[in-house]
């Protein structure tokens, strides 16, 4: 079922961004199929506009540390395009994936004008050299035209099941969505869940 | 589904936090009070949503002294009870917490702090390990999600065959990492709460309860941990991995062991190194730890934050020296593992290898060079900031430019909550201190009577609703009493924010979601003596004018309250008041005399500075709408338009 034990997935994103909800509904759906789940992440200050990093370790075993070593990550998904850079710097390895939302968040010191945010082609290109291969897709953009940006992170979590690097079923989600919202809301996040298959080209 | 009602059997995806909530409610728990604080939270909040199916009560107490006293009336009273807060709040619990100790519990009482090694939200790395020690009660560290849950459960057996408190001590990478658990079974809620104490004086179950006579007691709380060594020795908690006569034995503790397992995976170094997990860190089991420092070459220790049981396991090593011979013990006093900070599997890993004399495998240099050179460039900082339409960011405007306009050199002394973050630019850099709860007004009391000394300075304090209520208010009632000449700026947002929402007592809701008196923070100020306002912080003007006044022409304790709730709470979350535009047509951008004040300066994530274009831009998707940046700028180009209610 998995193509590593344990599977180290990396969600990153900005505070605020919905990392951690991601996470969790990740989290429960691989639970959900047998497979032993170790989330870490970290909330409270690291929230208020820091970068916010998920580490999941999915497991045939049982618990594994809350933390990834360096260079151990499989599959990084970035909710915020830079972010996913940052993350590469500690976690990256030559056979890394990488899945990118490319709506960009200002760090404060870039809206300040002390910092530069690089072009979108740069990220693109960096994240290519330092990955086996790379998805970038508008998530936020798709996620307006259904209505709101709180789509976003389930056409992530569309567009990662379309990667097929992890067992995620569409009928699994949509099952977890019913139960958790009840069955409009989640006829809408299964919308959301297929733009984001399409996106990938799943 | 509440987790009181998740079948017993049935595996779970459980936040550590949510396993030590359902580990309290399968040994029974009655009555569980806390303070929030991060990492340790959810734990109550898990509680309190379970708490109707689960039929016990929980509350968000005024501070952990106060939740601990709740707690332990309920244990005086026959009934089991849990207290949760973060580590420093054990520093706030700890008079209570000494006194406790010495006159014992009656039905089980487990106290969880959860420490935050690395500081990742907190503005200390304080232990709460060493209060076990000092205070003489045993300590738990659970070391996984499963073990969270049942190490807590079983606390309450502990507590009862002791009669003594007991700690059960998480990390935040325990609390807030999940994993995977089995729960078991929840007992049926208990209607037979007595307090008795017309017994022998001395009678631990029947007389007052006291931590008097001293020595005697003390004594007895001597006595209760050799028993808990005794226990210990057999707990199926503490386990070992490895070869009969490792060449290295890895110690370690709570979420170290992950680290340490993880290392030795790593390392491919498991037929050489064994690993102890120790649970029972205090008092530590000496015939169990002895058993292994005898069968081992050398011995490394693992944990987080300062060498607490390096130190313990030393003096053991040094008593039972003639048993085992020398030991070197690797740890933290050495340099071998770092002194500060939290762990992780990397250095973990280094420590091991060093030990062991062996290589951790790398990732390609090439890589992490580029890696490395494109995250530097490529990946500018993000510092921590208020949210869009945080009120703080209008509050800290506010206060800031008063204080500059009045030109006297006046400050502000900090206190804790998200505003902390005021000592940052996003703040204006406008906090001067920064300590712990209440500390602010209790500083600013004391700056204020410097006067006489030649300091001339206006002296200003905030603090937030929850920390009025907390701390805040023992140094007002200070500051009034001294006449302090000092102005204390409350603000207030309706809520714990920080942390997440909880209730406070100045909020007409509690953790259980009854209705309650809410205590009026403006009321019990002027009933103190203070001279009192109240202004919305999004009314910059006002806001301005009414601090300015305070300042040039009060005498004593001034006290402003900014009153605006937070952005993330549920009353203001995505909702908009005003949908915001910068009229491009009257943004001069870098050719007006504002120099970029709207995004240099004010830095909301929702305004940005689009650089192809020249001007100012709002970001929609972040914006909240409070409308406060069409206050700042000069050129009057940011424009507020009302959401009318249909469109919300």
């Amino acid at each position: 079922m998995l193509s590593k034990d344990p599977y180290n997935l990396i969600i990153t994103g900005v505070g605020g961004q919905g990392n951690v909800l991601a996470s969790r509904m990740l989290g429960n759906l691989m639970s959900a199929q047998g497979l032993s789940v170790t989330i870490g992440e970290t909330f409270g200050a690291s929230q208020r506009g820091g970068s916010v990093m998920s580490h999941l370790r999915i497991s045939s075993e049982g618990a594994w540390s809350p933390q990834i070593p360096a260079g151990g990550a499989d599959m990084v998904v970035a909710l915020e395009p830079i972010e996913a850079l940052r993350v590469l710097a500690r976690y990256g390895n030559p056979k890394v994936k990488v899945l990118a939302n490319s709506r960009s968040i200002y760090p404060v010191g870039v809206i300040s004008g002390e910092l530069a945010y690089p072009s979108l082609d740069d990220v693109k290109k960096w994240v290519a050299e330092l990955s086996d291969r790379s998805w970038f897709i508008d998530a936020t953009e798709a996620a307006m035209n259904l209505g709101s940006a709180i789509f976003g992170n389930v056409i992530m979590v569309g567009a990662l099941a379309a990667t097929k690097e992890l067992p995620i079923h569409r009928e699994a989600f949509g099952q977890a969505m019913e139960a958790a919202m009840g069955p409009e809301k989640a006829k809408k996040n299964l919308k959301a869940f297929d733009i984001g298959v399409e996106m990938v080209g799943g | 589904m509440s987790i009181a009602k998740h079948p017993a059997g049935e595996r779970r995806l459980y936040m550590g936090n949510e396993a030590i909530a359902r580990g309290a409610l399968e040994a029974g728990v009655s009555v569980a009070a806390g303070y929030p604080g991060t990492p340790s939270s959810e734990i109550i909040e898990t509680l309190a949503k379970a708490a109707k199916d689960a039929d016990i009560y929980v509350e968000w107490s005024t501070n952990e002294k106060v939740a601990m006293e709740v707690a332990a009336a309920a244990s005086f009273a026959g009934l089991r009870s849990l207290c949760i807060m973060k580590q420093n709040g054990v520093n706030v619990a700890s008079d209570f917490l000494l006194h406790l100790a010495g006159s014992g519990t009656r039905g089980g009482m487990v106290l969880v702090p959860c420490d935050d090694p690395g500081a990742l939200s907190s503005v200390n790395e304080g232990e709460s390990r060493h209060f076990a020690k000092m205070v003489e009660v045993p300590l738990l560290e659970p070391a996984d999600f499963q073990e969270a849950k049942d190490l807590t459960k079983w606390a309450f057996t502990l507590s009862e065959e002791l009669r003594s408190l007991v700690f059960v001590r998480s990390v935040t990478r325990l609390s807030h990492a999940s994993g995977t658990v089995v729960p078991g079974e929840i007992p049926a809620p208990r209607r037979d709460a007595k307090f008795t104490y017309n017994g022998f004086i001395l009678d631990p179950m029947e007389g007052p309860v006291m931590s008097a006579p001293v020595t005697f007691k003390h004594g007895q709380q001597q006595e209760k941990l050799k028993r808990a060594e005794e226990i210990f020795e057999d707990s199926p908690f503490n386990t070992y991995a490895g070869p009969d006569n490792p060449e290295l034995l890895v110690i370690a503790t709570s979420a170290c062991w992950l680290y340490a397992r993880e290392a030795l995976r790593m390392l491919n170094a498991e037929g050489k190194a064994g690993l102890l997990k120790l649970a029972t860190t205090w008092p530590l089991p000496r015939k169990l730890v002895k058993k292994h420092l005898a069968a081992a070459g050398k011995v490394l220790v693992l944990e987080e934050v300062l060498p607490f049981t390096e130190e313990n396991v030393k003096v053991l090593a040094q008593e039972a020296a003639d048993e085992i011979g020398h030991k070197p013990i690797l740890g933290k006093r050495d340099g071998h593992v770092p002194m500060t900070g939290e762990l992780n599997p990397d250095l973990a890993a280094d420590a091991v290898a060093k030990a062991l004399g062996a290589q951790v495998p790398e990732v390609d240099p090439d890589y992490k060079t580029k890696a490395g050179q494109y995250a530097f460039f490529g990946a500018p900082n993000r510092d921590l900031t208020f949210c869009p339409g945080c009120p703080h960011r209008a509050s800290f405007w506010s206060i800031h430019n008063t204080l500059a306009a009045d030109g006297r050199e006046g400050f502000v002394c900090g206190d804790i909550g998200c505003y902390s973050m005021a000592v940052l630019p996003s703040g204006f850099s406008t906090l001067k201190t920064l300590h712990s709860m209440g500390s602010g007004t209790g500083l600013a009391s004391g700056f204020g009577k410097l006067g006489p000394f030649g300091l001339n300075q206006p002296v200003m304090s905030v603090c937030g609703d929850s920390t009025f209520f907390h701390a805040a208010l023992p140094a007002l009632v200070n500051a009034v009493h001294h006449q302090s000449d000092i102005t204390m700026a409350v603000l207030d947002n309706s809520g714990t924010g920080m942390t997440g929402f909880q209730s406070h007592p100045g909020l007409p809701t509690d953790a259980l979601g009854n209705e309650v008196p809410a205590i009026d923070i403006e009321a019990v100020c002027r009933s103190l003596g203070a001279e009192v306002r109240v202004t919305d912080p999004f009314d910059l003007e006002k806001t301005q004018q009414t601090l300015h006044e305070l300042l040039e022409t009060k005498k004593g304790v001034k006290v402003l309250i900014l009153r605006q709730a937070c952005a993330l709470s549920p009353q203001r979350k995505g909702k908009k008041d005003f949908d915001m535009e910068v009229d491009a047509a009257l943004c001069r951008g870098e050719d007006c005399g504002c120099n970029r004040l709207c995004t240099r300066i004010f830095r909301c994530p929702g305004l940005v500075w689009d650089a192809t274009a020249g001007r100012a831009r709002i970001d929609e998707v972040i914006c909240a709408g409070c409308g406060v940046c069409a206050s700042i700028c000069p050129a009057g180009a940011i424009i507020k338009k009302p959401v009318s209610a249909q469109a919300a």
